[in-house]
């Protein structure tokens, strides 16, 4: 059952929707799923799931352990189909049906950052990413090894090159996955559970990554939390996934919410420590 | 009645999974070709595979081929000394080799070793998202990761199966010949009298070439197919030696019967 619209928070598609922080013109949503239904066995996950992600902004799909954030996240990069449903692109093109060619070009346009980095791992880290340039691309190796270097210093990671993943600590595979994700200068970068398993400190750092990228790119993206502090730190937009539905707003709609459900969820003394470490 | 119905109801159920893991099996099959066909062909891969497959294999290769050769030789001469053919020993060793025993226990030899680890490898990189990573960067996992492996059994299987054969006939000569007391120039003059290179030696490898493209494709069939989870990694490399063992004696018959070989 979709999940009803509450006071300040929009329940489905905002672009269709003319209420509160959501409301926004279609030229400014860059991904937006309709009535999406998933079931995994005998287990829902999604039953007519609606949201968007606006273009060139932060979206962070936040909720509770096991809602179904990975999963949306597999379905939005083309990774996995929905049962029913739709995953519209710039309004124009639609996802769930696309024939596998057609997959291979919009991925062109999209970066991914895997939980656990996804790093082919009898590579060295230099080579995995430069892997999509030299698949894609007929640079020289020079042209590559610059566009690697400027890629590893955005994402703060200098001298590992020769080092293979296992050999990296867990926040360097992720900025070596974001590095990855991140070479083809993509429209759309995907993360999925970029601060999970991460010290304060680094989670930090990879907060100042993720924005860094955004500012400087333009890009969108789309990140799962169920970090609640860091998804207030860093979201401009956050879709929650709750009982197999999703509401949608802005960071503050969410802490002015009503609903216990969002409330239950964001309200931790953790939260209310980062934001007034944030006020401050 | 009703335990007849469910009898019923769960081997129809049955039937239709083994037709559907068939037809994705001929569908993997076929893609895989195809993508093995399709440029780039990724030699510097397919080099990489082939020393995994075929040089780290060659210690057990060449100490099996010994010692099965060698085995041969013992019971070979043992029984020929009964019907006074003792000089027969090189036929029957080099006969039985190239024909039957070099390709067949290669390929199971290999399945144990380069097989299953080929499918853990894969089904690791599953579990890993290591190709869906691949996925997401557009490059087809079947054409980077899977074809280079296939195709390196394939090709090393045949050179495998042969260096089987040759430590065999050396290991029948020295037990036949140096530790029995054997005429070496017989040995020698019935093995080439008996193997003949169009049927035998031709045929032997034949079957190495099929039993390597069945070794290949099964491997990376349960990889790439395994379960994204650990007991998946170690089902997948399991069911490749069983599968692939099992399909490498019935295809050994069925060549045998179809070709004489």
């Amino acid at each position: 059952m979709p999940v009803a619209a509450s006071s300040g928070l929009v329940a489905g598609p905002a672009s269709l929707d003319a209420t509160g922080a959501a409301r926004r013109s279609l030229s400014d949503v860059h991904l937006e799923v309709r009535d999406l239904w998933l079931q995994r066995g005998s287990r829902p996950v999604f039953e007519g799931l609606n949201c968007v992600f606006p273009r060139g902004q932060i979206t962070v799909v936040a909720g509770a352990s096991g809602g179904g954030k990975t999963t949306l996240l597999r379905i939005l990069a083309c990774l996995l189909r929905p049962n029913r449903g739709e995953v519209w692109v710039d309004g124009e093109v639609e996802l769930t049906g696309l024939a596998a060619a057609a997959v291979r070009e919009f991925r062109g346009r999209v970066g991914m950052l895997f939980q656990h980095g996804a790093l082919l791992d009898a590579m060295t880290v230099y080579d995995n990413v430069a892997l999509p340039l030299r698949e894609h691309t007929r640079l020289g190796e020079a042209e590559i090894r610059a566009r690697v270097e400027t890629v590893f210093t955005a994402v703060g990671l200098e001298g590992i090159e020769a080092l293979l993943p296992g050999e990296l600590s867990g926040g360097m595979v992720k900025r070596a996955g974001l590095a990855r994700a991140l070479i083809g200068s993509p429209d759309i970068l995907f993360c999925d559970e970029p601060f999970s398993g991460l010290d304060p400190p680094t989670v930090r750092r990879v907060e100042a990554v993720l924005a860094d990228v955004n500012r400087r790119t333009g890009a969108t993206l789309v990140i799962t939390s169920h970090h609640v502090a860091s998804t207030l730190r860093t979201a401009q937009h956050v879709v929650m996934l709750i009982d197999r539905g999703a509401v949608s707003g802005t960071p503050k709609d969410l802490l002015a919410s009503q609903d216990s459900r969002v409330s239950g969820f964001f309200r931790e003394p953790e939260v209310l420590a980062a934001i007034e470490a944030a006020d401050g | 009645m009703v335990d007849v119905a469910m009898a019923v109801r769960r081997l129809g159920a049955e039937t239709i999974e083994t037709v559907r893991g068939l037809g994705e099996f001929g569908v993997f099959s076929w893609r895989l070709t195809d993508a093995g066909w399709r440029p780039p062909l990724r030699i510097g891969r397919l080099v990489s595979e082939v020393y995994d497959v075929g040089v780290l294999s060659l210690i057990i290769i060449t100490v099996s081929g010994l010692a099965v050769g060698m085995v041969l030789g013992l019971q070979g001469h043992n029984t020929l000394v009964r019907f006074g053919a003792e000089e027969s020993l090189g036929a029957v060793v080099g006969l039985s080799l190239v024909r039957e025993l070099g390709p067949v226990l290669t390929a199971l030899l290999v399945a144990g070793r380069a097989g299953s680890a080929m499918a853990a490898e894969i089904a690791s990189m599953v579990v890993t998202e290591q190709l869906d990573g691949l996925r997401m960067m557009s490059v087809d996992p079947l054409d980077f990761v899977v074809s280079p492996k296939a195709f390196a059994m394939l090709l090393a299987m045949p050179l495998l199966a042969a260096l089987f054969v040759t430590c065999g006939i050396f290991g029948g000569y020295f037990v036949g010949i140096v530790l029995l007391g054997g005429d070496g120039g017989n040995y020698l003059s019935a093995l080439e009298s008996a193997v003949n290179f169009e049927d035998d030696v031709a045929g032997g490898l034949l079957k190495a070439v099929v039993f390597g493209a069945l070794v290949g494709l099964i491997a990376t069939f349960r990889g790439f197919t395994a379960a994204p989870t650990s007991a998946g990694v170690s089902a997948a490399a399991t069911s490749t030696v069983v599968v692939a063992s099992v399909a490498t004696l019935v295809f050994d018959y069925i060549i045998t019967a179809l070709w004489g070989v």
